[in-house]
């Protein structure tokens, strides 16, 4: 028997509620995540946070996994969420292994698969709540792409989930370009990582950069960057601004 | 084959350890007119003999499309052959739909085994009566595959099915290991051969035959019978003439003439050099 009221009211048209219920809020969560296509493959960063509301509580959360042999992905939102695609992309691997012909779902394939269940669960309003960054190089073509947790997706050269979309990408627009050595690729997504960490709240200055090639997939350990506090902007920031603290 | 006490149900198996009703289902296949299949690193080729009922009647479709980079000939029951289709069509769009990515033959020739297989071990079906050549690209090149009743599939470099596909065998078998590296072109005429060898001495001509094509950059797609019918013209003259070299001027001839009877050509050939068109 259910002697919990009902979150939903009479004349609601979202279907019978059940002992689960439908993702309204995410409660642990990863901020941006940064990637860029560079000469030989695709070059990804994530902070190593997992906040809980405005609480910096988790500092060891890995933001990015491989997918069978030759895809990355990057994940920024609920982390149970991602946690739970990771076990459905895990699923999907296995089997493509188990036909052992030669055959294997490339970036293209798992960027899309990724798409038809993020759009599928904002269909039923219980998405998951992420926003997904896919890259790989298959046969020597590099992909790179994005899903969001409705189900948007698209391919660019360079992607960022959150606020890295308003921090990263203006800066990946100006210094982007075809054929990026890996050291120069590193350089701009640390400068990237750099912004975000001194602007959005919930960065933490733990991050790991990614890089997958036709060879495979290495992560870094995990490295901190540096930061400058002396701008004199900073000395007395309240100069300017009369009535501020 | 003779009628035994084993051969009434699918889900009988006899002492020897045979299923009659299998085998009787690849009878069927053996009966119905021809098809073959030939391919090379690049490109697959079908092709099928088909001959309608009565002038009055159209063709029996024997070849389908099933995806831009798959498609299939069939030789038995062709009803059961377009069901197949159609659940083959039906996988390579599902799969191309959630993947953006083209379903590999391979792939589906095993899920299209494995339906065949369930009619082999149910009570209250049947073995499905048809035989599939399926002609597709994937990755790893260009693929012919064999599906049987029984639900084994095998992948060839050249095969023919059907009644009196033995002669086309016996030319792919003299033939097939010029085939790998063949250009489009000579694959369709060896195709067109082939056809020929079926027919056992009734004239080649594209009404009586259906030719597709699949290839690295060319979609699957049946040619029309005027393309198929320039070809024959093309390789019978050369037949005749039994020249050192192929008359390019013979080529460039036949493209003015429509005529689906190759006498034209046996006329011309008459040990006269080159026609002067």
């Amino acid at each position: 028997m259910n002697f919990t009221a009902s979150k939903q009211p009479e004349n609601c048209l979202l279907g019978p509620e059940s002992d689960s219920q439908r993702t309204l809020s995410p409660y642990v969560t990863g901020t941006s995540v940064v990637a860029l296509k560079y000469k030989d493959g695709i070059l990804m960063a994530a902070d190593m946070g997992g906040s809980y509301g405005s609480t910096l509580r988790y500092k060891s959360v890995e933001r990015m996994k491989p997918i069978g042999k030759h895809s990355l992905l990057g994940a920024s939102g609920e982390i149970s969420d991602f946690q739970e695609i990771l076990k459905y992309l895990d699923e999907l691997i296995l089997y493509d292994n188990m036909w052992d012909d030669g055959n294997s779902l490339g970036p293209k394939e798992v960027h899309n698969y990724l798409t038809r269940v993020m759009y599928n669960r904002r269909n039923k309003f219980n998405p998951l709540w992420n926003s997904l960054v896919l890259g790989g190089v298959k046969k020597g073509e590099k992909y790179l792409g994005t899903v969001s947790m409705i189900g948007v997706n698209f391919e660019d050269n360079h992607v960022a989930t959150g606020f890295g979309n308003h921090l990263a990408r203006p800066i990946l627009r100006q210094e982007w370009h075809e054929n990026l050595s890996f050291e120069d690729g590193v350089k701009l997504l640390e400068k990237c990582m750099r912004v975000l960490l001194y602007r959005d709240r919930s960065a933490i200055n733990k991050l790991q950069i990614a890089k997958i090639t036709e060879e495979g997939m290495t992560i870094s350990q995990p490295y901190s960057l540096k930061t400058y506090w002396e701008f004199s902007a900073f000395e007395n920031p309240t100069q300017g601004a009369v009535g501020s603290w | 084959m003779f009628r035994n006490q084993y051969d009434t149900d699918v889900t009988t198996w006899s002492p020897a350890g045979r299923l009659f009703q299998v085998e009787y289902a690849m009878e069927a296949v053996k009966q119905g007119s021809a098809a073959i299949g030939l391919r090379s690193k690049t490109h697959v080729v079908l092709g099928c003999v088909n001959k309608a009922n009565s002038e009055l009647s159209s063709h029996q479709k024997k070849i389908f499309k099933v995806d831009d980079h798959i498609g299939v000939a069939i030789a038995g029951l062709t009803a059961d052959g377009r069901v197949l289709s159609r659940y083959m069509r039906n996988e390579c769009i599902n799969y191309s739909f959630t993947y953006e990515s083209p379903l590999p033959v391979g792939r589906l020739v095993v899920q299209l085994a494995d339906k065949a297989q369930v009619c082999t071990q149910r009570s209250w079906k049947r073995p499905y009566g048809v035989g599939l050549l399926v002609a597709g690209l994937d990755e790893s090149g260009a693929h012919l595959y064999y599906n049987c009743p029984s639900g084994n599939y095998f992948e060839y470099q050249a095969f023919a099915i059907g009644s009196r596909s033995q002669a086309a065998k016996t030319y792919l078998e003299r033939r097939f290991e010029s085939f790998r590296d063949a250009s489009r072109d000579d694959l369709v005429k060896d195709a067109l051969m082939a056809i020929r060898e079926t027919l056992q001495g009734e004239t080649l001509k594209s009404s009586v035959c259906t030719v597709a094509v699949v290839g690295v950059g060319e979609p699957f797609h049946i040619l029309d019978q005027g393309t198929v019918q320039q070809m024959i013209d093309a390789f019978e003259i050369v037949a005749e003439q039994e020249g050192p070299a192929a008359e390019p001027d013979t080529d460039a001839g036949q493209e003015a003439s429509a005529e689906p009877e190759p006498e034209q050509g046996a006329a011309a050939g008459e040990g006269v050099a080159p026609m002067d068109i």
